[in-house]
């Protein structure tokens, strides 16, 4: 609990958290920053989870222990991804979304 | 805990030994015979798939997080059998283009942790072991799809696999964390008694769908689904369209009627938008495909708005008729996949008209082809109608009339798409056809197989009654 503020401006925050990260998902131009566009929703997802289980349900850890796997599944996720990234750096020197259009429709 | 209850989880233990031994055998092995792993591998899985078929016990383990029935089971062995069929089909493309580049092993790892990841999934008694299980059966699938290293398409269909898929999770696990809220546990048990239907809850709901409506491929989620699919290597396509969607359907099964039962009005509303959109715009994209991979990827879209059919029905026949459907999905898909792939192992062919003249060269294979569609398509001898009029039965019996109205419609479309193939195969004449050519053991027992589950599936009726009677679990 942190004194003075309540849970509902700890989840506004995370809600706008979550929707930055979904802009950015839609109009980013690099690979790299889509990828950091996904680490927003995932970061805002964890404080969900750390938060709502103090503030509402602090007698079980169910909610704390969840947004460890996140944390460690994400970054797994980030990993793979940049590793598939840099694969594909290889071979078109680019890592614009707009060169990534050879399928299409 | 005692030893004893570890052998319930036989068959996640059975492929992790597997994995495990394969990675002795890519260590110990020389390198003049890595070709043997393949056999190794196929063999292994083989006496993997037959365990599985033991019968088994109800029970839950980890306090509750991993839990299995005879149901479970039956969800593992249809699956089990599934990427068996696969391997089989693919084992001449493995010796041929991965054993020699020395990733033959790493292929058959990804692939297994992939199906150990659905295993997880699908027993998981809680949400982070479902979230776990989601997570591992995609990130090595999104591995395989970039296997191709040296193709761009390849690394390409790979960056959209990986990025979309992670989107979808993290909203997947941002529902995943209003439905905590809404409920104060993330046990499927406890979850079940204490959701009631408010709006925090629905926003959960919807939220989380998206993370498997992404896997099964559902309409607003079905983008990634064609660039995939062509770019990534068939095997891998085949793996994406038949088996990672089952057992995405099959937990969305088990979850929609058992934790989100409480909120059945908010969800029948959706999934019969969903459902008319799912089967629409995979049926009229598929219309104009050129590419054979590319038209499977919307014909499976358009399959999984059937599927959703029995969903939205919510009854036990629903679910019944939705495993059965799933069952016969992946016997038919794995033989139309089986074909395209034994065509471009020998000549590298995909495009639909260079199957011109084709029946008048290899007269088997296009039968297999014909069964195939026929099945996707529902046409009476194959299983495909029995599993489509079950469907369409338990859609109807709810009421749902507009809704069958739509998908008999739909399933006329298709008609027409699969016989455009059909028509290149048998009718059309070409100077200058494929060549005639054999098959491998392995492809040839491969294909036999699909055709064997799809004409004995719909023969054979204590299969359905099987099914029916298990499916009264999930109530």
């Amino acid at each position: 609990m942190i004194l003075g503020v309540s849970i509902y401006e700890i989840l506004s925050l995370t809600t706008i958290l979550f929707f930055i990260g979904i802009y950015g998902f839609f109009t980013r131009k690099n690979l790299i920053s889509v990828l950091m566009s996904i680490e927003l929703i995932l970061n805002a997802t964890v404080i969900n989870f750390v938060v709502i289980n103090k503030y509402m349900f602090p007698e079980k850890l169910e909610g704390a222990i969840f947004g460890i796997f996140i944390i460690a599944v994400a970054a797994a996720e980030t990993a793979l991804a940049i590793a598939i990234i840099i694969n594909l750096y290889r071979q078109i020197t680019s890592v614009e979304v707009d060169d990534t259009t050879t399928l299409k429709y | 805990m005692s030893f004893s209850s570890l052998l319930i989880m036989r068959h996640e233990m059975l492929l992790l030994v597997l994995i495990l031994l394969l990675i002795a055998g890519e260590i110990f092995i020389p390198k003049h015979k890595k070709s043997s792993l393949v056999h190794l591998a196929i063999f292994l899985f083989g006496i993997h798939t037959a365990v599985g078929f033991l019968p088994a016990d109800t029970e839950t383990l980890f306090g509750g997080s991993f839990r299995t029935n005879d149901m479970i089971h039956l969800f593992k062995n249809i699956l089990n059998v599934g990427v068996l069929i696969l391997l089989l089909q693919s084992a001449d493309w493995i010796t041929d283009k991965l054993i020699g580049a020395e990733k033959g092993t790493e292929f058959f790892i990804l692939l297994f942790s992939s199906l150990l990841g659905m295993y997880f999934m699908i027993s998981a008694g809680d949400f982070l072991m479902f979230y776990i299980g989601l997570e591992l059966s995609t990130l090595p699938v999104a591995a395989l799809v970039a296997f191709d290293a040296g193709k761009r398409k390849s690394s390409e269909a790979g960056v959209k696999m990986i990025l979309s898929a992670a989107l979808a999770s993290g909203i997947s696990l941002f529902g995943i964390s209003l439905l905590y809220a809404a409920t104060g546990s993330i046990y499927f048990d406890v979850m079940a008694i204490s959701m009631t239907s408010s709006s925090l809850s629905i926003l959960g709901f919807v939220l989380f769908f998206a993370g498997l409506g992404f896997k099964i491929s559902l309409a607003p989620f079905h983008f990634w689904t064609a660039d995939v699919y062509e770019g990534a290597p068939i095997p891998v396509a085949s793996f994406l369209s038949v088996i990672s969607k089952g057992a995405a359907v099959f937990i969305l099964l088990i979850l929609m009627f058992t934790v989100m039962r409480p909120l059945i009005d908010a969800w029948q509303n959706m999934l019969y938008a969903i459902a008319i959109l799912t089967m629409t715009i995979g049926n009229i994209f598929a219309l104009r495909q050129k590419n054979m991979k590319r038209f499977l990827a919307y014909s499976s879209i358009a399959q999984a708005g059937f599927i959703l059919l029995g969903l939205i029905a919510g009854t036990q026949l629903g679910a019944s008729s939705i495993i059965y459907f799933v069952l016969i999905y992946i016997f038919s898909n794995l033989a139309v996949f089986g074909v395209v792939q034994a065509i471009s192992n020998k000549t590298g062919l995909e495009h639909m008209d260079d199957y011109n003249g084709f029946y008048r060269t290899n007269p088997m294979l296009s039968l297999i082809m014909l069964l195939g569609l026929f099945s996707l398509a529902g046409i009476p001898p194959a299983a495909g109608f029995f599993g489509k009029f079950f469907l369409y039965t338990a859609a109807a019996s709810e009421g749902y009339y507009l809704l069958v109205f739509l998908a008999v419609v739909n399933v006329t479309i298709s008609l027409y798409y699969y016989l455009i193939v059909l028509r290149a195969m048998f009718i059309r004449t070409n100077d200058h056809p494929i060549p005639y050519f054999k098959n491998s053991l392995y492809m040839r027992l491969g294909l036999a197989l699909t055709v064997i589950g799809i004409l004995a599936i719909g023969m054979y009726s204590p299969i359905y009654e099987y099914i029916h009677s298990i499916s009264s679990l999930l109530n």
